[in-house]
Formats: C-alpha cells, sequence, structure tokens
C-alpha cells in the first residue's frame, strides 16, 4: 500500500510545471472573479461615499429594525432546529425503528425544495386563504406577512443542518460509551449531559453555525412570507433588495456588508471550529 | 452474589438469539460464555445487565428478580470490548464517574471519591495514568481503566464482554493472568464473553459452551475439553480432525486404529462421525507396518509442540497432528516423506447427532 501511495504522489509531482501552474492559475483566476471580486465590490460600494455615509446607513429606523428582526427570527430559529436536530439524530443514530429511513429522507427535504415552494406552502397552509386561515383570523392570529411566518419559514429552510451534521457522527460513536454511563448508574438526562452531549459539541457546534449563517441570510423562503412591510417584516436580504431597487447603492451595500462579515465571521469560526473537531476526533 | 437464568428466550424479530436458557452462577465464580459468533452469548450478557430484554423468562440476582429493572438499577459492573471509556474525561475522572453520578445522599464526599478512585488506580496499577485521556493510552491500559471504573460502583456482579478481543496476543495473555489474579482476591461473581476457547479454558471456574441459541454444555475446563457431550462441543474446544467412518461390532476403524465405541454413545451399528485431537495422531516412519499409510505435507516445528499435516489415503484429506520435539527429531520429518499414520484414541458420535 505504501509503495502505491509514493508511486501515485510521484506520478502527480511528475506533472509539467507549466501544466501545474496553469492548473492553479485557474483555479486563482475562477475564485477571484467568482468570489473575492464580489466580496470586494460589496465593501467598496458600501464605502464609496466615505466612511461617514456608510455609517449613517445604519441610523435609518427602517435599517436596525430590518437587522433586529434577522437577529429575532435567528434567535428563535436556530435554537429550535438544534433542540429538533440532536433530537431527530439521537433518535436515527441510536434506534432502530420502522419508517427510520424516510426520517432521514424527510430531513433532507428542505436542501432538495427551492425555498421559494417552502414559502408558498406555508402562505397555502397558513394564509388568510389557506387551510387554517378563516381559524386563525377568527382567533386574531397572524402567522403569514408577520414574525411567525418568517420564523416557520427559516425552520423549514435550515432544518437539516444541525440534524446532518450529527447523524453520522453519532452513529460512528455508537451506544457503548452512553450504556456505560447508565451501567454506573447515571440517569439518562444526566448521560446525555455528561456524556453524549461532550462528545458531539464540535459537530453540534458546526451545526449551528453553518444553521444560523443560513437563518440570517436566507431569503426566498421569507421574502414569499414576509408581506415586505418595511420596519416590521423585512429582514436584512430582503431590505437590501429593496434599498436596491430604490437606488439607494450605499445604504444596500452597507446592509449587505454586514451579511458578507457575518459569512467571514462564519468562515474563520468553521476553520476554527474544524480544527478543533479534527484535533477531537482522533481521541479515544 | 448468585445469578439465576431461568428459561431465558430472546427474539429479534424473526431471529431467535437465545432459545430457552438456564444457568446458575455460584456466588464468587468466574464463568466463560463461549461460543462462535452469533450463538447468544453477548445477547445472554447483555441480558444479565439489563441491557436488553429477555422476550421470556428471568433473571435473578441473589434470588431477587431483576427482569423488569433497567441497566441504571442493576448494579452491574460492565466492561466492553472496545472499552467504552468516555473520551473527553481523564483517567481519574472516568474511574470517579460512578460515585459522581450517585444521589446526593449517597455521594461520597470529594475526598472519599479521591480516595477510593486512587485506590482503584492502584489495584489496576494506572495510578502514575490518572491525568491521561483515555487516547493516550494503550489498549491494554484501556481496558484497565474501563475494569477500575466498573469496580468503583462496588457491583453485585462483573460482566464483562470479550474483554480480550481488541488486544494483541502479549497483552491478552499478561491481563488474563492480571484478571484471574484480582478475581480470586475479590471473588467477585463475574461472567464474560469469549469466542477463544483457550482463554475460557484457561481463566473461567466454569465453562459455559453456546451454540445456535442455546447451552451445549457446562462443566469446568478440564471436563467441557476431556469429555465433550455433543460433536460441536469436541469440534469448538480444541483442534480435531473429524472422520466419517461406521460402527460394525461395536467398533470402528479410524485412521488406522481401530476403536472400541463405548457403550451407549452410538445407538447401534451406523454411520458414525470420529474426531481425533491431534495429539493423539501418532506418526511412525515406514519400517513399522500399522496404520495407514501417509505424506508429510506442512511442518511448523517453531514452539514447543511441533504441527504437522500430512494427507491420508488415496484421496488425500488432510488430517493434523501434534507431537512433541524430542519425537520430532526422532522420527526427522521432511516435507514430502511417506509416513503411517494411526490414531491412539477417538471420540465417536452418531452422524445424526452431528448434523450442525
Amino acid at each position: 500500500m505504501a509503495g502505491a501511495t509514493t508511486s501515485k504522489s510521484r506520478i502527480a509531482a511528475a506533472e509539467p510545471l507549466w501544466l501545474r501552474l496553469m492548473l492553479i492559475g485557474l483555479a486563482i483566476l475562477f475564485l477571484t472573479l467568482i468570489v473575492i471580486l464580489p466580496l470586494v465590490a460589496v465593501f467598496a460600494e458600501a464605502l464609496r461615499q466615505g466612511i461617514g455615509a456608510y455609517f449613517a446607513s445604519f441610523d435609518d429606523p427602517d435599517v436596525l429594525a430590518a437587522i433586529r428582526l434577522t437577529l429575532l427570527v435567528a434567535a428563535i430559529a436556530v435554537p429550535l432546529n438544534t433542540v429538533f436536530g440532536v433530537l431527530a439524530s439521537w433518535a436515527i443514530a441510536k434506534f432502530e425503528f420502522i419508517g427510520k429511513s424516510l426520517l432521514v429522507t424527510l430531513i433532507d427535504l428542505p436542501f432538495s425544495v427551492s425555498p421559494v415552494v417552502a414559502g408558498l406552502v406555508y402562505v397555502l397552509v397558513f394564509g388568510i386563504h389557506g387551510w387554517f386561515g378563516p381559524w386563525l383570523v377568527a382567533n386574531n392570529v397572524q402567522i403569514i406577512f408577520a414574525v411567525p411566518g418568517l420564523v416557520l419559514a427559516t425552520i423549514f429552510v435550515t432544518f437539516p443542518f444541525v440534524a446532518r451534521e450529527l447523524i453520522p457522527l453519532m452513529e460512528e460513536q455508537g451506544n457503548e460509551e452512553e450504556e456505560a454511563a447508565l451501567s454506573l448508574g447515571a440517569s439518562g438526562l444526566r448521560t446525555f449531559l455528561r456524556v453524549t452531549l461532550p462528545n458531539i459539541k464540535w459537530g453540534l457546534l458546526y451545526g449551528i453555525l453553518l444553521c444560523n449563517a443560513r437563518a440570517m441570510g436566507e431569503f426566498g423562503a421569507v421574502s414569499v412570507v414576509s408581506g415586505h412591510i418595511r420596519g416590521e417584516t423585512n429582514t436584512m436580504p430582503l431590505y437590501v433588495e429593496i434599498l436596491y431597487n430604490e437606488y439607494n447603492f450605499v445604504a444596500a451595500f452597507a446592509v449587505a456588508s454586514l451579511l458578507a462579515m457575518l459569512a467571514l465571521v462564519t468562515l474563520v469560526l468553521k476553520k476554527v471550529i474544524e480544527w478543533r473537531f479534527g484535533g477531537a476526533s482522533t481521541v479515544g | 452474589m448468585d445469578i439465576e437464568i431461568t428459561h431465558v428466550s430472546k427474539q429479534f424479530g424473526a431471529f431467535t438469539a437465545l432459545n430457552d436458557v438456564s444457568l446458575t452462577v455460584r456466588p464468587g465464580e468466574l464463568v466463560a460464555l463461549l461460543g462462535p459468533s452469533g450463538s447468544g452469548k453477548t445477547t445472554l450478557l447483555r441480558i444479565i445487565a439489563g441491557m436488553e430484554r429477555p422476550t421470556s423468562g428471568h433473571v435473578l440476582f441473589g434470588g431477587e428478580d431483576l427482569t423488569g429493572r433497567s441497566l441504571r438499577q442493576r448494579r452491574v459492573g460492565f466492561v466492553f470490548q472496545h472499552y467504552a471509556l468516555f473520551r473527553h474525561m481523564s483517567v481519574f475522572e472516568n474511574v470517579a464517574f460512578g460515585l459522581r453520578v450517585k444521589p446526593r445522599a449517597h455521594r461520597p464526599a470529594e475526598r472519599e471519591i479521591r480516595e477510593r478512585v486512587m485506590k482503584l488506580l492502584h489495584l489496576v496499577q494506572l495510578d502514575p495514568f490518572a491525568r491521561r485521556y483515555p487516547s493516550q493510552l494503550s489498549g491494554g491500559q484501556r481496558q484497565r481503566v474501563a475494569l477500575a471504573r466498573a469496580l468503583a460502583i462496588e457491583p453485585a456482579v462483573l460482566l464483562l464482554d470479550e474483554p480480550f478481543g481488541a488486544l494483541d496476543a502479549k497483552v491478552r495473555k499478561e491481563l488474563r493472568r492480571w484478571l484471574r489474579e484480582l478475581h480470586d482476591e475479590m471473588q467477585l461473581t463475574s461472567l464474560f464473553v469469549t469466542h477463544d476457547q483457550e482463554e475460557a479454558l484457561e481463566l473461567a471456574d466454569r465453562v459455559v459452551l453456546m451454540n445456535n441459541a442455546v447451552i451445549e454444555q457446562v462443566g469446568s475446563p478440564q471436563e467441557v475439553y476431556d469429555h465433550p457431550t455433543s460433536s460441536f462441543a469436541y469440534e469448538f474446544l480444541g483442534n480435531v480432525n473429524r472422520f466419517d467412518c461406521s460402527v460394525e461390532d461395536g467398533k470402528v476403524a479410524v485412521c488406522g486404529g481401530e476403536i472400541v465405541v463405548p457403550v451407549g454413545t452410538v445407538n447401534g451399528d451406523g454411520k458414525a462421525i470420529a474426531y481425533v485431537r491431534p495429539h493423539d495422531i501418532e506418526i511412525f516412519n515406514g519400517a513399522v507396518m500399522s496404520g495407514r499409510p501417509a505424506v508429510v505435507r506442512y511442518l511448523m516445528a517453531a514452539g514447543p509442540v511441533a504441527r504437522v499435516e500430512l494427507s491420508v489415503g488415496d484421496d488425500g484429506a488432510l488430517i493434523e497432528a501434534e507431537l512433541g520435539r524430542a519425537q520430532l527429531h526422532a522420527l526427522d520429518l521432511r516435507v514430502g516423506q511417506p509416513v503411517y499414520v494411526r490414531a491412539r484414541k477417538a471420540r465417536i458420535f452418531s452422524a445424526a447427532g452431528a448434523a450442525h
């Protein structure tokens, strides 16, 4: 085996220099064009009229409302999806039951369905003309075009992240440590907190991070259920579009720059977790 | 504490893992559950621990029926094949875990926990490793930590699931001897699962031989080795040569030897199976006109006992023989050399009884 791998790497290293340079150059060029340039453009546009104008954009109460709403939606959706994700992966990884593979498939559904469809489904179910519409109106509950609808749509779109991250991890770790804890007299809750949770914490954090990034950045699904009421149901991504359509480029890019920074912070944290996670997974 | 298992059966869907198994383990006994994979031995151990519920039957500890009690309530020390140490806890915390999770009223003070853990670590000869993490230990050390952790709760019984299965041969041997000493010292009723007959025979007070969801035979290592009651037991315990033969006038001709069939083992004449242990095969040089002609095919002389593979007769069936070094030297065997072989002893089972 060792011989095979060395000969393989020798073959890889034997590629002519010009070919290697060309491939690397091509990759860099592509990345620059598709990722780095737009990212730079976001900040450049936001700062086009100086740092003063950039910060002035955030004086707009509607912008502040959009930021607050985005944070609120994420603050509700992410913890719920964390709990759901942990429960679902626990059930899938540690127990055998009928319909298990169906559940696994369903968890992946939001990845394969267009977010717009997800939004529309909620309008169909909870909208005024939807299934529960009349009842909701009668009881004075508003879901669509209000915060609950935004939260629902966000939960739908982001619920696979935590579960997807944890299922393979928990399956790999198996039941034995939990069984050992129980045999030593620990309660179920205690076993979860002292044994299971520490074992999955890096994977869980990673999942939460991705879930949060998506929850804050989601556009399609929330766009359908939002109704775009200024200062009330516009999240940051939605408000960026509105500002842009109103030719308020500096403000649009200023808000967009916040989302871009969120993405950068997420990337850095992701790298940190991967590094810790990688170290942790070799343990045991 | 004694363990009593009465008429325990376990179904996994259509698969029968245990079929009406009964067993009594005496206080302070060290019992091996021995059998091939799929024989139900691990399922039985897990049922005793409370990790699985029997489909029917009862498990009693010291006369008390624990069938409905959970793993948590049974006070069993359980040792896993792959250790199952808490990977994010230090060795010390692993051993202390069982003490720390006790209800507040029974939980020892921090100082006492410290003392007890260090005493256990001393017992398993790992006191210098208290601050290490499981990943920093060797397999043998990990298994000793797992044992200390199980002993920390002062269990009523100790259950070990293939405790040496993941260790290399040398460490396995050491740990085996060490566990035997530990058991003799502590007198804790213990059951361990193994598929290694040598391990079971060397370590256990009694061996429970399992096959196909039932117990085939229970007895001391000497008993089960010398007097296997079934063809399965004979084949499973140690190397054996198997010959098809037929009984005539209460005698069989096996591999050049004429063996008298003990009364009661085979009913009347007919087809039978004879088992001959490798050390019961005699080898002669051509000079002796006795036994059957054979040819040496393979020689393994590294070790105290030499293993010889021979092809016998016209069909060239391979048999295995064992002989001491001195004997090997006297015979001066070479691969390809024609010799004569004869069975000194054989164990005969009727062919019907040996169907599996």
